[in-house]
């Protein structure tokens, strides 16, 4: 829990990874690209006190990642959103079964998310089923742009991407994390691209579709598909950290988004361990939108709240004391949230 | 200025400079950021030496990740290859993109003119075509938002309900307007001065109750290729040190952090 001038805020970060980018673990070239990667996006993104060499951003280890969220980063309940990659590290880039076996040991404190990718086939189904039935988990994340073989990325839209949501369907996995990546087939497209998100979830409305990133680099696609189907969420991985270098853009972007999704369906993350979420946390309490920024009104305390654990709380069914609950905003399922305090003509 | 140039030992003659080829290198666009990617950075090196029977060009790309989007990334290697090709006395070109995810398969996709089905064989279905005229639309849409929402502030009295009736002579002389006109040509859009400002990338106009939605839509469009924009910026400039002094400011989307332009942060108080 995070307090400050007298309120208290229950955090859940809503997207962190244990993962092993070692040396030793690089299948390729690309392993190294990928790690390299993540890591000019921390110095370029983070404050100078909260960089970290490169060999600690390799390898971080449980003990690691218990200190930096729970200890030091006010964090009450992180979810693990594993990115297998086995095409660029040996043993895989998210270690499943340490994450796993983390948290079955921390129950209260972490939730472990699975992930799977619909061109294993049959054979991923029966694979799926089996870790389910070990795990438990609620919820998968999934790489749309994961090699794998001769393909490079894949559609929600596919007909074996289907299949698999049948299956979460039939298994109670509702919560479905999606990370879009620079590859998809055909490559004639923009693989950033989410109306394969939209055509997901207008077919499967009891699932929950929680678009990482908010649809970064595609903000505005993923506004327009989420504000139409009221089971697609965002997920604030790496936006968050634009409050520091870009202040104005983030404003932009959380404006933007309680102003198309409302401030129910907008989930905290720190992306750890591309990003600690204490810094996050207490400027996040602290921002506000530029005064000048008219065509925005501004963020709220309750909406900080509901950003920084009780929308994923919810999701998660994770108990939340009932002193720092908060009522659903009286929005629309669908369409613009709360135009009359987000638009521009609204402020003369 | 260009000058004749003869190589000694080979008598070879060719009259393009280093600098024509930046000139050239100016009309490559990155689709998605909308901006030419001699403005970005994204020209590592070039050299010109003689070749057979006249120069021979080389230029090595940068790209601000190994995994930007090799469909962009394929576009711009491309079509630096085909600018550079067409000026006269260039007889070879050799184009790299380094430290790319796909930089070996594009540079070999390139240097064999193999074209974008070529390069990536099965991945590829038809052309990049459509891909290029996405990123042209939403180019429009934000060079149109930037003018609609700079005479919004400028003038109180105006409505967003009102805005579908505004013209491009309505529009104050600038960058703004000058931006959008470079994007309605690009779309085959008029640029008659009586022409209506608000319009799809077909150039439908929008009923009054439509217009607050359109005006909406367009500013998360303008918001995104800005922040994307500086992002990729600040990521070369992580990525290869020094690579900076190689880019223009952009005053779209620009911020205090930005140096070349001091805006003020002032942040709300809530009235509740």
């Amino acid at each position: 829990m995070y307090s400050k001038d007298g309120e208290n805020y229950f955090i859940v970060d809503a997207h962190i990874a244990l993962w092993d980018a070692r040396r030793e673990n690089q299948r390729n070239i690309h392993g190294k690209q990928f790690i390299d990667c993540f890591y000019d996006y921390h110095r370029n993104l983070s404050p100078d006190a909260e960089q970290w060499t490169y060999e600690e951003f390799l390898y971080q280890g449980g003990e690691r990642l218990m200190k930096d969220l729970f200890e030091d980063g006010y964090v009450d309940h992180a979810i693990f959103q594993p990115a297998y990659l086995g095409a660029f590290y040996d043993n895989g880039f998210a270690q499943v079964e340490e994450a796993y076996g983390l948290a079955a040991a921390n129950p209260g404190k972490l939730t472990y998310n699975h992930c799977y990718d619909p061109r294993d086939g049959e054979a991923g189904l029966d694979r799926l089923r089996a870790d389910h039935e070990k795990m438990g988990f609620k919820g998968v994340k999934l790489y749309t742009a994961e090699w794998h073989g001769e393909s490079r990325g894949y559609k929600l839209s596919d007909p074996w991407s289907y299949r698999y949501f049948e299956e979460c369907r039939k298994l109670g996995i509702k919560n479905i994390h999606i990370h879009k990546g620079p590859t998809v087939r055909p490559l004639d497209r923009d693989a950033f691209d989410v109306a394969d998100v939209d055509h997901a979830a207008s077919d499967f409305t009891d699932l929950n579709f929680v678009v990482e990133h908010v649809g970064l680099p595609r903000l505005e696609d993923f506004c327009w598909i989420a504000t139409q189907e009221p089971n697609v969420h965002g997920g604030l991985a790496v936006a968050m950290p634009f409050m520091h270098t870009r202040p104005r853009y983030f404003a932009q972007i959380i404006g933007e988004l309680i102003y198309w999704i409302g401030e129910d369906r907008i989930q905290f993350s720190s992306d750890y361990a591309i990003w600690t979420p204490r810094w996050l946390i207490e400027r996040f309490v602290d921002f506000q939108i530029p005064e000048d920024m008219t065509e925005y009104a501004p963020l709220t305390t309750a909406q900080k709240k509901k950003i920084l654990g009780l929308n994923a709380a919810k999701m998660y069914d994770i108990p939340v004391p009932a002193e720092l609950q908060l009522p659903d905003a009286d929005e629309t399922k669908t369409g613009p949230r709360q135009p009359e305090r987000a638009d521009l003509a609204g402020v003369r | 200025m260009t000058a004749l140039h003869v190589d000694p030992a080979t008598e070879t003659r060719w009259d393009v400079t280093e600098e024509d080829i930046r000139r050239a290198l100016d009309s490559v666009f990155d689709p998605e950021l909308d901006e030419p990617i001699t403005d970005l950075g994204f020209v590592r090196s070039l050299k010109v030496q003689a070749g057979v029977d006249g120069a021979r060009v080389e230029v090595h790309l940068r790209l601000p990740t190994s995994f930007c989007s090799p469909n962009f990334a394929y576009l711009m290697a491309s079509d630096s290859k085909d600018v550079i090709s067409a000026l006269p006395t260039v007889t070879q070109v050799v184009l790299e993109l380094d430290d790319h995810h796909d930089s070996d398969l594009i540079n070999a996709g390139v240097a064999a003119d193999a074209g974008y089905r070529g390069t990536f064989l099965h991945e590829a279905e038809d052309s990049l075509d459509e891909l290029r005229w996405t990123f042209r639309r939403k180019a429009h849409t934000a060079a149109m938002e930037r003018c609609l929402t700079e005479l919004l502030r400028a003038n109180a009295s105006l409505v967003e309900t009102e805005m579908g009736t505004i013209r491009l002579w309505d529009l104050p002389a600038g960058r703004n307007k000058e931006a959008l006109l470079r994007r309605r040509s690009a779309l085959g859009l008029p640029e008659a001065a009586d022409s209506i400002v608000l319009v799809n990338h077909e150039g439908h106009t929008y009923p009054p109750d439509a217009i607050p939605m359109a005006l909406r839509r367009a500013r998360s469009t303008r918001i995104s290729i800005d922040g994307n924009a500086h992002f990729c910026r600040g990521l070369l400039r992580t990525r290869y040190e020094g690579s900076g002094a190689d880019q223009s400011a952009r005053p779209d989307g620009a911020e205090p952090a930005d140096h070349h332009e001091l805006l003020p942060l002032i942040v709300k108080e809530i009235h509740p």
